[in-house]
C-alpha cells in the first residue's frame, strides 16, 4: 500500500480516537477529501519542480506509534537552547511529555494544541484562528486532517514574554518508521512580543518524515521572532509549512538554519493585512552529502507602506542541491511597498547544486522592490590572503563560509543562539575558531 | 636566511620568472625593482606559496630548508610574511578576530597553546599604537571600506603582530600620501632587527628614502638584471628603466 493510501485509510482509525462532533472535525474531513483528490506533489507541479519525494515517500511509516517512550534531560539537552530560561513543549515521538516540558497558563497561554481543539474555553480562539492562515494545498491539508497535538500558544495584549518558547519533536526511532504532523497555532495579541525556537531531531538512523503545519497570527504592532534550527539526522525529512498573517505595524521575523535531513523544504508565508507591517525572511544553509533544502518563500504585500526583507544564504557541497523561489506579490492598493530580496549561494563541489528563482508580481506602481542572486565559489584571492596569515586551509574556508553566513547571523536577536548557530557550523566544517562571530 | 637558486616559474603554461638567483641574509634589506610586468609581484608570490603559480625549476631555501612543498600557510607559521599589493577585503571577519586566529593557529602549528586572551589584547593595543590605528579600526571587517593606505597600514599592523622573519612588501607604497608613507615606513624599520629581514618590492625610489636598502635589485624580464646599492636606486629614479632594458639586449 503506498503512503497515501495508508494516510486515506489512516483517518478512518484517526476519527475513532477524536471528538467527531466538534466543529473542527468539520475542518478535518474537509482537508481530508483535498488531500485525496490532489495526493502528495510531484514534479510536473511547478512549486516542486526541483524537489522529488519519492525517496522519502517510499518508506512504510507508521502513523500512530504504538509505544508510549521516554527520554531523559541529560541524553537531549544538548538539542535544547539550554543555558537561557524558557518555557519548552516536548513531544517523543509526536506524544506531549510533561516531563520534559515546561508549560504555563500564568496570563499566557503556553501548552498543546490537544487540549485548545477539546476545551471550551479556547473555542472562540480556535474558531476565529485554527486553519485560517494555512493554505489549502496538498501537504497542508494533509496535516489539517490530522490536526491533534502541536503547540498551542496564545500571548494577550501587552505582554513581553520575558523568555522564549522552544518547541522540541524528538522521534526515538521505536517505530522502524514514523511519520509526525504536528500541528502549531501561535497568536500574538496586540503590542505583544514573543520569541520562539522550533527544532525537529531525530535521535536514530530510522526514517522520519515531519508534515509539519505552523500557523502565526500577530496582531496589531505585535513582534515575533522565530527561530528554526534544521540539523536532524541523514534519514530525517521535513516539509515544513509556516503561515504568517500580520496586522498592522507588527514585526515578523523567521530565520531558517538548515544544516542537516535528507530533505528539506520550508514553505514560508507570509500575508501582510494592515499598514507599516514588516516582515524578515532569512536563512543560512550549509549542507552536504545528498542533502537537499528547498526554500520556497512567499511575500504578500496587500496594503501600503510595508517592508519585507529576504535573506537567503547557501553554502552547499558534495552532491548536496539547494532550491530557492522566493515570491514576492505586491497587491495593487499596496503602494510605497520596500521589498528586499537576496540570495546568495556557494558551491563547494562541482557535484552540488542550486536553482534559484526569484520572483515578483507587481502590480502597484509606487514601490520598492529589488532581488538579486548570486551563485559563486570560494573567494581564490582571499583563501590565499588568509593562508598566507598562517590561517590553514580548512579553517580559512570556514571562517569564509562564516564570514558569508555573518549578515544572517547578525540578525540573530538571542545571543545563546547566534552561539548555538556558530557552534553547529563549526563543528559541522569541524573546525574550532576559538572565537563567536 | 632565503636563497632562491635559479627560479623559474609560470602561471598558466606562461613563464614569468626566468632563472632568479638571490641571497637574502638576517638583518638585511633588500630592495626590488623594476619596470611593470617583470614578475615583481609573482615573484613575491611564489616565495609566499601561491598555488596557481607552478615552479618549473629551480629552488627556494628558507634557512637551508627547501620550502617548494609547503603550502601557504605552513610557509608563513616559518616566518615568511607577505604583505599584499591588494590587500583582500572579508567582510563579517573583524581586523581583531582575523589576527588571533592567524596567531593562535601559528602557535598551534608550533605546538605552543593559545595566547591568552589579555595579552593578545595587549599586543594588539601596542601594534595598533605604533602605526597610529584608531582602536575602533579593529572591530571594523578586515578591509572592507578601507581607503587604499588604511588597507596598507592593516598590512604592516598584521605583519607586527605576527613578527615574520622574512617579510615581503609587495608595493606597499602604493596608493599612500607622504603622511601614511612615513607612519607605515617607521613601522618596518621599529620591527626591523639582526634577526629579520625585508625584501622591499617597488616600482618607484620613494619609499626606499624611508626604508633604506642594503642591496637594490632590478628584475626585468623575469631575470635579475642589475644588482647595486641603495644609489642604484636613485639612478633609476632619474633615469627610469630604459638604458637597463638597452643595456640587458645589447
Amino acid at each position: 500500500m503506498d503512503l497515501k493510501d495508508k494516510l486515506v485509510s489512516s483517518f478512518m482509525a484517526f476519527e475513532d480516537l477524536v471528538d467527531v462532533e466538534a466543529a473542527v472535525h468539520d475542518v478535518r474531513s474537509e482537508a481530508m477529501k483535498t488531500f485525496e483528490n490532489e495526493g502528495f506533489p510531484s514534479k510536473r507541479d511547478e512549486a516542486w519542480k526541483y524537489t522529488s519525494l519519492n525517496s522519502v515517500l517510499k518508506h512504510d511509516y507508521s502513523v500512530f506509534p504504538k509505544k508510549e517512550s521516554a527520554l531523559e534531560y541529560r541524553d537531549i539537552k544538548k538539542y535544547f537552547i539550554h543555558d537561557i530560561d524558557s518555557y519548552k513543549i516536548v513531544f517523543i515521538d509526536g506524544k506531549y511529555s510533561s516531563h520534559l516540558s515546561q508549560t504555563t497558563h500564568d496570563g499566557i497561554d503556553v501548552c498543546l494544541m490537544s487540549a485548545a481543539l477539546s476545551k471550551p474555553k479556547y473555542r472562540i480562539l480556535i474558531e476565529n484562528y485554527f486553519n485560517k492562515a494555512a493554505t489549502k494545498d496538498s501537504l497542508s491539508s494533509l496535516n489539517t486532517a490530522f490536526s491533534q497535538e502541536g503547540a498551542y500558544i496564545h500571548i494577550p495584549k501587552n505582554k513581553v514574554v520575558e523568555k522564549p518558547i522552544q518547541i522540541l519533536h524528538f522521534s526515538t526511532g521505536n517505530e522502524s518508521a514514523l511519520m509526525l504532523q504536528p500541528r502549531n497555532l501561535i497568536v500574538v495579541d496586540e503590542n505583544s512580543h514573543v520569541q520562539i525556537i522550533e527544532r525537529h531531531q531525530s535521535l536514530t538512523e530510522n526514517p522520519v518524515l515531519t508534515n509539519s503545519v505552523t500557523e502565526i497570527f500577530t496582531n496589531k504592532r505585535a513582534i515575533i521572532d522565530y527561530y528554526k534550527i534544521q540539523n536532524d539526522k541523514q534519514n530525517a525529512s521535513l516539509i515544513d509549512n509556516t503561515f504568517v498573517k500580520q496586522k498592522r505595524e507588527s514585526h515578523a521575523s523567521v530565520h531558517t538554519f538548515s544544516f542537516g535531513g535528507q530533505l528539506t523544504r520550508n514553505n514560508l508565508n507570509f500575508y501582510q493585512e494592515g499598514e507599516r507591517i514588516d516582515s524578515t525572511l532569512k536563512g543560512v544553509t550549509i549542507i552536504g552529502d545528498k542533502q537537499h533544502v528547498d526554500h520556497n518563500t512567499l511575500v504578500h504585500h496587500i496594503e501600503p507602506n510595508c517592508e519585507s526583507h529576504q535573506d537567503y544564504k547557501g553554502i552547499f557541497a558534495d552532491k548536496s542541491t539547494g532550491v530557492f523561489n522566493g515570491k514576492v506579490l505586491v497587491d495593487k492598493e499596496a503602494q510605497k511597498t520596500n521589498a528586499f530580496q537576496a540570495n546568495n549561494n556557494i558551491l563547494l563541489s562541482d557535484s552540488a547544486s542550486i536553482n534559484t528563482k526569484p520572483q515578483l508580481e507587481i502590480f502597484a506602481d509606487d514601490v520598492k522592490c529589488s532581488h538579486g542572486c548570486t551563485i559563486g565559489q570560494l573567494d581564490e584571492s582571499a583563501m590565499f590572503y588568509m593562508r598566507s596569515r598562517g590561517i590553514p586551509e580548512k579553517e580559512a574556508k570556514a571562517l569564509l563560509m562564516f564570514a558569508f553566513s555573518n549578515n544572517v547571523l547578525d540578525s540573530v536577536k538571542i545571543p545563546e543562539i547566534k552561539q548555538r548557530i556558530t557552534k553547529i557550523i563549526a563543528n559541522k566544517l569541524g573546525v574550532n575558531l576559538g572565537f563567536d562571530l | 636566511m632565503l636563497k632562491i637558486k635559479d627560479l623559474h616559474a609560470s602561471v598558466e603554461d606562461k613563464a614569468i620568472l626566468k632563472g632568479i638567483n638571490l641571497e637574502v641574509k638576517p638583518g638585511e634589506v633588500h630592495a626590488i625593482m623594476g619596470p611593470n610586468g617583470s614578475g615583481k609581484s609573482t615573484l613575491a608570490s611564489v616565495i609566499a606559496g601561491k598555488e596557481e603559480y607552478e615552479v618549473e625549476q629551480g629552488e627556494i631555501l628558507l634557512e637551508g630548508e627547501n620550502i617548494d612543498e609547503l603550502a601557504a600557510e605552513e610557509r608563513a607559521h616559518k616566518g615568511i610574511f607577505l604583505s599584499f599589493q591588494y590587500p583582500v577585503e572579508i567582510p563579517g571577519v573583524s581586523v581583531t578576530n582575523f589576527m588571533k586566529t592567524a596567531i593562535n593557529e601559528t602557535r598551534k602549528a608550533k605546538g605552543l597553546a593559545d595566547m591568552p586572551a589579555n595579552e593578545m589584547l595587549k599586543m594588539i593595543r601596542e601594534k595598533a599604537e605604533m602605526l597610529e590605528i584608531d582602536r575602533k579600526f579593529l572591530s571594523r571587517s578586515l578591509n572592507q571600506g578601507f581607503s587604499g593606505g588604511e588597507k596598507k597600514r592593516n598590512e604592516i599592523f598584521q605583519m607586527a603582530m605576527l613578527e615574520p622573519k622574512l617579510a615581503i612588501l609587495d608595493e606597499t607604497d602604493s596608493g599612500l600620501d607622504i603622511d601614511a608613507l612615513r607612519i607605515v615606513a617607521n613601522g618596518v624599520n621599529k620591527l626591523k632587527s639582526k634577526d629579520n629581514a625585508v625584501i622591499v618590492i617597488t616600482h618607484y625610489q620613494r619609499l626606499l628614502d624611508y626604508i633604506v636598502p642594503d642591496f637594490v635589485h632590478v628584475l626585468h624580464n623575469g631575470r635579475i638584471v642589475k644588482s647595486g646599492g641603495k644609489e642604484l636606486a636613485h639612478e633609476l629614479e632619474e633615469k627610469g628603466y630604459d638604458w637597463i632594458k638597452e643595456e640587458v639586449n645589447a
